[in-house]
């Protein structure tokens, strides 16, 4: 039963790390900047599940804090992107 | 409780989430990758991935809460915020793009 449970980690971890590749390829190769950003959004979202998978397989619960931190600067970072494409002025006067 | 007396009944619904969240996680990246016009890529990260990690935290609220014998539910906070967070990123980087598409040069 314990085996199931380690393999099911596993595979999502490798799940997880294909979609890293597939949103750095599309980071490389997008062919517009919101393109770009949309990968990167991608990125950190995967990297996180990524972490609590991690935190999954060594039964601890530090890991939720890092992956709350990421998801607030991401998000911070992501909007920020997005403000700067939509009118070239990230904090409006 | 270490990991390897963990009931039968935690384990197999943690692995079942997890098999479902890193299936939706790769097919939302790879939408990411396959789609042609901006607009059809946006869906699958947007939708894909916001499932895959609601997927993957209830997996692991299951587990901690199993191993620490009462309940754990600090990924509610992180849950909460993607749900939040992901639709408005979604829709500032779809306001940008139409932005980006009236004018030519860019």
């Amino acid at each position: 039963m314990n085996a199931l449970f380690e393999l099911a980690v596993t595979f999502a971890q490798v799940c997880s790390s294909l979609a890293m590749i597939f949103a750095t390829l599309r980071l490389l190769r997008g062919p517009r900047a919101q393109d770009r950003a949309l990968a990167l959004d991608t990125l950190y979202v995967s990297s996180m599940m990524m972490l609590v998978m991690l935190g999954i397989h060594s039964s601890t619960t530090v890991y939720t804090d890092i992956a709350l931190m990421i998801a607030l600067f991401g998000f911070v970072g992501s909007v920020a992107l997005a403000k700067f494409l939509l009118g070239r002025e990230v904090i409006e006067p | 409780m270490t990991m390897n007396e963990l009931p039968a009944w935690i384990i197999l619904p943690a692995a079942l989430l997890l098999i479902a969240g890193g299936l939706l996680t790769v097919i939302g990246s790879l939408g990411l990758l396959r789609l042609e016009p901006f607009y059809a890529r946006m869906h699958g990260p947007s939708i894909g991935n916001t499932l895959g990690l609601g997927c993957v935290l209830t997996a692991s609220m299951l587990v901690s809460s199993a191993l620490a014998h009462r309940p754990i539910v600090h990924e509610i906070l992180v849950t909460a915020f993607i749900v939040m967070t992901s639709p408005m990123t979604a829709m500032l980087l779809m306001r940008a793009s139409v932005h980006r598409s009236k004018s030519p040069t860019l």
